[in-house]
């Protein structure tokens, strides 16, 4: 009988079977940031248990909330500082260095095929692009993986979903993944493996791949993943050279961990993308999504372009594609936040900041901020946004704040708009 | 082992999210005491009144997908410092199910019938959890009397009988 990839990963980290339904795994790589992990420290310190597994295998980031806006962040983030000096965990991320942890960790190479990977935090799915096993977990799961390196789940179940057909141009990543939530809806993923395959996707960069997996949690998925390939190795390739001759070597490996053929999925379905308009949520769910021409014309206060779904170099150019010589709505308060610091020196490079700073957009650093309603761009009661992030639960940029879910063209064209339009106009 | 019995609280929704029932803004504490008086701040439900409606209770009966969003164990802790110690649902999203059992609490998946029926006691019922026999039986305040019997996974119990994961896996790993 054939495997599908999640259970191929799985039967590589088996660590324990405590019931016929749980299994134990080896983690390869524990993530960790400001927010959750500070916590799982204190109570480790308060237990004496105040030790990692292996600091190797440990990463850290202070992404959220960045440079801390008030004592108690601050006081996270030395938590967070301390413990990393301390156990001698050398990739630490700190201000100059730090990014969204999600953008962040995979540019830095850390995420492979065949890994498994935990951290304090839902979109964790994303790192499943890479064709790991990548699951957000919480405090206990998190102290748990810091000090033995393991974690449990139950026996993997996968659904496959099949993108065919063609994206039209101003048709993204963000757009088949809001659509998918659409029609499975907030839980339909639930306890499931969510394995993107098919044209569209083997055709997708490791940032698009990364969009789509990001949201696997929005449908409830335990993990988004991906088959890795030649664009995995590709991407990987500054940090796997020295373990493969050539790239072709590396995808040829990359092969023992793609599902077989013949492997047993709890459900399969196709996604026949040719006909697809830009998305965008309407309500408080990420499952409440329309066509983007439903919604035109609902006016916006601000357009946040960032965070873990959509602030890497791929959405900056494409979003810039339609700022180019534009200037944003006067009444629309334009904020980009790119992902990584690498992004946005990439972004300068290329002069794609230059073009959002001329547009009138304000630039800030890499962090999380806004996307979880913390800084850098919270709205106040009534205030509308449109946002390339991945999560519009009520109150979450900001009490009584509202947010549209939209890919970094739509946020774009909104801007300039001052309201929510289909960016194909502007193209 | 905590405490599973008490009177229930009824949440008439499905989809009630992590930011419902403990809002980001809160998770710069350090401290789970700290989250006590926010519980269920944003939730908003016609005729829920976080203030008032919480006194008194030990367990939440709600409907599916409980507990769905953010990773944060926060939104099991501000239940844990408050002596809710049980939720009931018809189903719950998978992290926030794994965090009542890494704490040593229970998250109980009923059908819909099961629920409806805790339902239809009315907001004065007690709740009482009886590991051994896996059966909740809950009881109004006019003597209507139901049992509903539960299943719960072997490694799931093991959780709730260790106190929680960290110490299970401490003793094992
Ligand atoms: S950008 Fe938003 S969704 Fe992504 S990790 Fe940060 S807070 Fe979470």
């Amino acid at each position: 009988m054939g495997k599908t990839i999640a259970e191929k990963i799985f039967t590589a980290h088996l660590k324990d079977t405590p019931s016929s339904a749980n299994v134990v795994l080896d983690i390869d790589v524990v993530l960790c940031h400001e927010i959750t992990t500070p916590i799982a420290i204190n109570d480790l310190i308060a237990k004496d248990m105040d030790r990692v597994f292996d600091p190797d295998k440990i990463k850290a980031v202070i992404d959220h909330v960045t440079p801390a806006k008030d004592s108690k962040t601050a006081t996270q983030g030395k938590t967070l500082r301390d413990w990393a000096r301390r156990h001698n965990i050398k990739d630490f991320f700190d201000i100059g260095s730090n990014g969204v942890c999600h953008a962040l960790f995979p540019e830095k190479g850390f995420i492979r095929p065949g890994y498994t990977v935990i951290m304090g935090d839902s979109h964790t799915c994303t790192h499943g692009a890479f064709g790991a096993f990548a699951a957000g977990v919480g405090t206990t799961d998190l102290e748990v993986g810091i000090l033995k390196g393991v974690c449990s789940f139950r026996e993997p179940k996968t659904m496959k979903i099949n993108v065919t057909g063609s994206l039209t141009d101003g048709v993204s990543a963000k757009d088949v993944i809001l659509n998918i939530i659409k029609q499975l809806t907030v839980n339909g993923a639930t306890d499931m493996v969510m394995e993107f395959a098919g044209p569209v996707v083997d055709q997708m960069s490791m940032e698009s791949r990364m969009t789509l997996c990001n949201m696997a949690i929005e449908a409830g998925g335990t993990s988004g993943i991906c088959m890795p390939d030649r664009v995995t190795a590709e991407y990987l390739w500054p940090f796997i050279q020295n373990s493969y001759a050539t790239i072709d070597e590396a995808i040829e490996d990359f092969r023992k961990w793609h599902s077989d053929p013949e492997a047993n999925y709890t459900s399969e379905m196709t996604f026949d993308v040719t006909n697809l308009k830009p998305q965008v949520t309407y309500g408080y769910k990420p499952d409440e999504v329309k066509d983007i021409t439903e919604m035109e014309g609902t006016t916006v206060d601000q357009v946040y372009i960032g965070s873990c779904t959509n602030g890497r170099i791929e959405d900056l150019r494409e979003a810039s594609r339609i700022l180019r010589n534009r200037k944003i709505a006067p009444t629309v308060r334009g904020v980009l936040s790119p992902a990584t610091p690498a992004i946005y020196s990439k972004a300068l490079e290329e002069g794609i900041i230059k073009i959002f700073m001329d547009a009138g957009f304000c630039v800030t650093n890499p962090t999380c901020g806004a996307c979880l309603g913390m800084s850098n761009g919270v709205l106040a009661e009534g205030e509308v946004c449109a946002s390339t992030t991945n999560r519009n639960f009520n109150g979450r940029m900001g009490k009584g704040g509202m947010l549209h879910l939209m890919s970094p063209l739509s946020a774009a064209a909104a801007a300039v708009a001052g309201h929510i339009t289909d960016p194909g106009k502007y193209l | 082992m905590k405490e599973f019995s008490g009177q229930a609280l009824f949440l008439d929704r499905n989809d009630i999210n992590t930011d419902e029932i403990i809002p980001a803004k809160y998770l710069t504490e350090n401290s789970k005491e700290a989250l006590k008086p926010h519980i269920l701040e944003d939730l908003h439900l016609e005729g829920f009144d976080a203030g008032k409606d919480l006194a008194g209770k030990n367990i939440i009966v709600t409907k599916s997908n409980f507990g769905c969003g953010s990773s944060r164990e926060h939104a099991v802790w501000v239940f844990e410092v408050n002596d809710i110690n049980v939720v009931i649902a018809e189903s719950f999203a998978r992290i926030f199910r794994q965090n009542m059992f890494n704490c040593g609490m229970l998250a109980i998946e009923l059908n819909k019938e099961g629920i409806n029926s805790l339902f239809a006691l009315g907001n004065d019922a007690v709740v009482r959890v009886d590991l051994q026999q896996n059966q909740i039986t809950a009881e109004n305040s006019e003597g209507e009397k139901k049992d509903i019997p539960f299943e719960l996974n072997s490694f799931d119990r093991e959780l709730v009988q260790a106190g929680g994961w960290l110490a299970y896996a401490d003793k094992k790993y």
